[in-house]
């Protein structure tokens, strides 16, 4: 681990295909180890950074992720930020709810990433895009 | 460039290991062909692997309870072995507890369940001449 990573670089992901949902996971991991999250935490951030990156490419139409750790005085964390500029979300209640699904998936993709991680930000404008910012802090 | 899992045969049984991280694509591939290789081989049990497997997201968690479905439909059992403890706990956080689907905590244990339930099917009709 090098230790401008520590200090916060950022790591982009463009996400256009199936395989750019492995690439996602696969940074959010290596961030993840950096950071020194526990096995649990680990696995938890990574299996929502995969469910928020299968969103940005099927519902949002492609888009990217923004990677980095972070640090809230001594915590230190990973961020995650996927943004799309699809269709928005126009009843946002509705898919935060368990179950709920616009398409043909379990309807646990919102409501269960954020479950997931400690922090869970999502801002939506219909006809406009996406954005849902998510962190995971090391215990 | 999906990747495509290996079907292996033991017995009666088809065995599948996921040892890497699979695209959306690879894993609708790998229900296809368990499916297909369940009919084509007359399989009675289909044992999933997934030791290596470090996230099970909700897309590859409907995979396993769809191919267990799947497989029921066509005479077979499937069983899900080796999941790790932080999947575990991770999938049932995330609301999945994959209630459909068998699981076993290793390979040989799966076997042995798969096993046990081919000794509880039905052997065969009773105008079958090898009953006679």
């Amino acid at each position: 681990m090098s230790p401008e990573s520590a200090a916060g670089t950022t790591v982009t992901v463009a996400i256009g295909a199936a395989g750019d949902v492995v690439l996602a996971r696969q940074s959010a991991r290596n961030l993840a180890l950096d950071c020194g999250l526990s096995l649990i935490d680990q696995t938890k951030l990574v299996t929502a950074v995969s469910e928020l990156a299968r969103n940005t490419l099927i519902h949002g139409g492609g888009g990217g992720m923004r990677a980095s750790i972070v640090r809230d005085g001594v915590r230190r964390g990973v961020s995650a930020v996927f943004e799309d500029s699809g269709p928005g979300i126009a009843d946002l209640d509705l898919a935060m709810t368990d179950g709920w699904t616009s398409g043909t998936g379990l309807g646990l993709g919102l409501s269960g990433s954020r479950r997931l991680v400690d922090s869970f930000e999502i801002d939506t404008v219909p006809g406009r895009g996406t954005s849902v910012a998510i962190v995971k802090w090391a215990r | 460039m999906s990747l495509r899992v290996p079907v292996l045969r033991i017995g009666d049984s088809l065995l599948v290991s996921i040892q890497t991280d699979l695209d959306d694509g690879s894993v609708l591939v790998l229900q296809e062909d368990l499916a297909a290789r369940v009919v084509e081989d007359g399989a009675t049990g289909v044992v999933i692997d997934i030791s290596a497997v470090e996230i099970v997201d909700s897309f590859v968690g409907r995979m396993l309870a769809t191919i267990a479905a799947i497989s029921r439909m066509l005479d077979a059992e499937t069983v899900v072995v080796g999941m790790r403890p932080a999947v575990a706990i991770t999938l049932v956080e995330l609301g999945l507890t994959l209630g459909g689907v068998r699981t076993a905590l290793t390979l040989e244990k799966g076997l042995k369940v798969l096993d046990d339930a081919r000794d509880q099917r039905p052997q065969g009709l009773p105008d079958d001449p090898e009953l006679r």
